[in-house]
């Protein structure tokens, strides 16, 4: 039954975000394809913190490498192909995470966080002190990509209503592919890891690699979200590799309820949502924000994806 | 002449200036239960350890087939055909018991780093995990979650783990701890079933098991090998006596 | 570089290598002891500097300001330990790290809101306001001496404390064994409350010392935080020694990057971290 519920739950929800761009309101329309864009990224990370046990607080290097890459490879006069900037902003990104990784998976717990932290700091460093990406001033993109193929045109990025449809697109595919990779033998792997490394190690497993490969594939994942973002903003600077970005995808996720790809798409949202309430209220709307953090670490174990269960158990509603 | 598949030659392992191993030696051969009996803290379990490659070895070499494996990490010695299960239950409490041994399985599979494709899907692999644990005598437990297994099934399931790597040398750390005389007999049966195609190490306390399975025991005091024979050799032996046996089993 | 400047130049990298060494001891000591990843420790060294800027203009002074606020940072240490922290012993590094981001957060926009965004400036005190001729063209300020002469006495009393006091034999003891020490009948709850508030005092103190030299700014506690981060995975945690070993490294990485490569200055600290990975993973100085 529970099954049933949940499947028609994520079928209104898509429904919802393909007819939403239909009401012609700009604003919300690029606002749900930035939530879209955060729920790509908290998924990437869910990979890493949910399914594989290693809490990345650096993972917004990734992202902003995907964003960099994207208007990097871009030519500054004419618009870059899609299918150029798309695909190597995921392969920049996930490179990075690769060399990132050789390093930081020889540590372990508290080192692995404060690692991860520094290596992302390196990088925001390499974006902001030197001339390759403008610097602490950020470089625009001055067109959207094409999506031609040739001479057949799929869609238009220019069309805010199209664009938001190929975030959703990309989101959907996203999901579904981390969802089959967790249930591929390389998925059970790390989910093994996860729940008893020393054990899969014992029956032979080589568990580095297990984890070098979960944190690639994460960072390209990130890669593909801060690509997107830089699609639809247009611009790019140093902040979206500040640990704040980091901190941020890590509280989604967590606020989602880690190890759940619903949980994390819904952490996105909630935090865009949050977001947008609070500094609507006031200027320092950070305030409320870190108010809410403490609140939901204290009060909120386990995330909005306990949530559900929380209620049904305080409520006694226990009808199988 | 003996079917040696695993031998130590010499192994010593410092923890500081504490030697917890010192120039132990032993063997096992395909055919043979091998126990390593000593009282606590006399360095049976660091010996699985250091067999294992879970631990380093300060000095000394251990043999596979006549190979050395002593730089060997742990993942590579288990490919290699050494399976060991572990003192306290270390299995994967939030899977089934056929997924333990599927996971388990999985680790011999060339295939297994395919990220598309379903884990599930491949036949051998769950084949192998099937048979693995009705040989461990949990065929019925197969879809239960193994935190709700008993402690016994838990200690079979361990077993079932080391048999779905299809391990030739296995290393045993008191499989029968914990246990209840029913599923100890059934523990040593499956152990005298495995006997035949496998060479192994059997840690334990249960003296009465111990004499019933054994075909050689090794006894070990404060890290060293005090003596090492038949089990009637270490019965009448007075050393053995006075160091171990005296005290009240 | 003539000799001078590489004089000036070493005794701002060790000045500086003391002032993280004050954050990063009371941060190691919180990961070793009570196991928890602190965010905010960061926070509290931009509280000590703020608490300087606010109370030399009430005192007219920075040395009032440090006698005031030194206390006055240990209570908001134990104040927090008891209201938040104390609650997070049991729980994972994942909540440890959330809770603490959103101090963070908070930390910065109740700074915001207290002082706005603005870069504000603190006297140097009088008495230490002169500088020392090296040569005709370059000068050293004795302010800056006078911060490593305290951090280095300050660093000589944390040694004893934790050679030679019961509360350092606790201490010692509890990096080793937490449950041992419960064992022995020790207040633990009381222990973990002096050594957090001690650890926040040290980055108060550290911030307040360093204010006349970096002036106060948004977000100068985070730039501290990594470095720290950055000693504290060089040095190992719960180790005091790797602590100070560590923090003079980098402090000389640190300076002597931004002298000799500039446009990479950034960068100097996280590549020795990187090499220290290669060689140690758990850090120099890590026991076992």
């Amino acid at each position: 039954m529970k099954f049933r519920a949940s499947s028609v739950a994520l079928f209104v929800a898509v429904a919802a975000v393909i007819v939403f761009p239909f009401t012609d309101s700009a604003f919300y329309t690029e606002l749900l394809a930035k939530a879209m864009i955060l729920a790509i990224f908290a998924l990437s990370l869910d990979l890493l913190v949910g399914y594989t046990g290693l809490v990345s607080f650096g993972h917004a290097a990734y992202f902003g490498i995907g964003a960099y890459a994207t208007v990097l490879l871009a030519p500054k006069y004419d618009p870059a192909s899609l299918w150029v900037v798309l695909p190597g902003a995921v392969v920049a990104a996930g490179l990075a995470a690769l060399i990132i990784g050789l390093f930081v998976l020889r540590t372990r717990g508290i080192y692995f966080i404060m690692v991860t932290l520094a290596f992302a700091q390196m990088v925001y460093y390499v974006f902001h002190d030197t001339a390759i990406g403008g610097g602490s001033d950020g470089i625009y993109l001055n067109f959207k990509p094409s999506a031609a193929l040739g001479a057949f045109r799929p869609f238009d990025l220019e069309q805010a209503r199209q664009q938001c449809w190929f975030v959703t697109a990309a989101l959907l595919i996203t999901w579904w592919f981390l969802a089959r990779l967790l249930r591929s033998p390389f998925g059970r792997a790390i989910v093994g890891i996860r729940s008893n490394e020393q054990r899969m190690r014992a029956l032979g497993f080589a568990t580095v690699r297990y984890k070098l490969a979960a944190f690639t594939i994460a960072g390209a994942i990130a890669g593909l979200a801060g690509s997107l973002y830089a699609i639809l903003f247009g611009f790019v600077t140093p902040e979206l590799l500040s640990w704040h970005q980091s901190g941020n995808v890590l509280l989604m996720v967590i606020l989602g309820g880690i190890g759940s790809f619903a949980g994390s798409v819904g952490g996105a949202f909630a935090f865009v949502a949050m977001q947008e309430v609070f500094s609507g209220w006031t200027r320092h709307w950070q305030l409320l924000m870190g108010g809410v953090i403490v609140a939901a670490v204290l009060f909120l174990p386990g995330g909005l994806a306990a949530l559900p269960g929380r209620l049904k158990r305080a409520f006694g509603a226990d009808r199988g | 002449m003996a079917d040696v598949l695993l031998a130590a030659e010499g192994l010593t392992r410092l923890f500081g200036g504490l030697a917890a191993n010192r120039d132990v030696s032993l063997s096992l051969a395909r055919g043979e239960v091998h126990a390593l009996l000593g009282p606590n803290g006399a360095g049976k379990s660091t010996c699985i350890n250091l067999l294992s490659g879970d631990l380093p070895v300060t000095s000394g070499r251990v043999l596979l087939r006549g190979k050395d494996v002593t730089a060997l990490p742990n993942h590579k010695r288990s490919l290699a055909g050494i399976g060991r299960s572990y003192q306290r239950t270390n299995i994967f409490a939030k899977f089934t018991a056929f997924e333990n041994c599927r996971l388990a399985a999985q680790s011999r599979d060339p295939r297994a780093w395919r990220i598309l494709s379903d884990a599930h899907g491949t036949v051998a692999l769950r084949d192998r995990g099937r048979a693995a644990l009705e040989q461990a005598g949990l065929g019925a437990r197969a879809d239960i979650v193994a935190a709700t297994l008993s402690h016994g099934e838990q200690r079979q399931l361990e077993i079932a783990m080391v048999l779905a790597t299809g391990a030739a040398v296995l290393l045993l750390d008191e499989p029968l701890a914990g246990m209840g005389s029913e599923e100890s007999a059934r523990m040593i049966e499956l152990l005298k079933q495995l006997r035949p195609a496998h060479a192994i190490l059997l840690v334990e306390h249960d003296m009465d098991a111990v004499f019933e399975v054994a075909d050689r025991v090794t006894v070990m005091v404060e890290g060293r090998v005090l003596e090492s024979g038949p089990p009637a050799q270490i019965r009448a032996s007075a050393a053995v006596r006075e160091a171990y046996l005296g005290e009240p089993v | 570089m003539d000799l001078p400047t590489f004089l000036i130049q070493l005794l701002n990298a060790v000045q500086y290598g003391l002032l993280l060494f004050l954050v990063a001891s009371g941060l190691t000591l919180i990961f070793g002891i009570m196991g928890v990843i602190n965010l905010a420790h960061g926070a509290f060294y931009m509280v000590g500097a703020y608490m300087a800027f606010a109370l030399t203009g009430l005192t007219g002074n920075l040395f009032y300001a440090i006698l005031l606020g030194i206390p006055l940072a240990f209570a908001f240490g134990a104040l927090l330990e008891w209201l938040l922290f104390a609650h997070l012993y049991k729980r994972d590094h994942l909540e440890q790290v959330l809770l603490t981001y959103g101090l963070i957060l908070i930390f910065e926009e109740g700074r915001s809101l207290l002082f706005g965004d603005d870069v504000h400036g603190v006297d140097v005190p009088a008495l230490f306001a002169a500088s020392i001729r090296l040569t005709d063209t370059l000068s050293y300020p004795v302010y800056r001496l006078v911060i490593s002469a305290v951090c280095v006495a300050l660093a000589a009393g944390l040694f004893v404390l934790i050679r030679r006091t019961r509360l350092g034999m606790v201490i010692r003891a509890g990096s080793h064994d937490r449950d041992m020490v419960q064992a022995l009948g020790i207040d633990i709850d009381r222990t973990y409350r002096i050594v957090f508030a001690l650890g926040v005092a040290l980055a108060a103190f550290a911030g307040m010392l360093a204010a006349p030299v970096s002036s106060v700014f948004p977000g100068m506690g985070n730039q501290v935080l990594i470095v720290s981060f950055v000693v504290v995975v060089i040095g190992g945690i719960g180790s005091i020694w790797g602590a100070l070993i560590a923090s003079l490294v980098i402090g000389l990485a640190d300076t002597f990057g931004k002298v000799l490569v500039p446009e990479y200055a950034g960068l100097a600290v996280y590549l020795v971290m990187a090499m220290v990975l290669l060689w140690r993973p758990e850090g120099i100085f890590r026991r076992g």
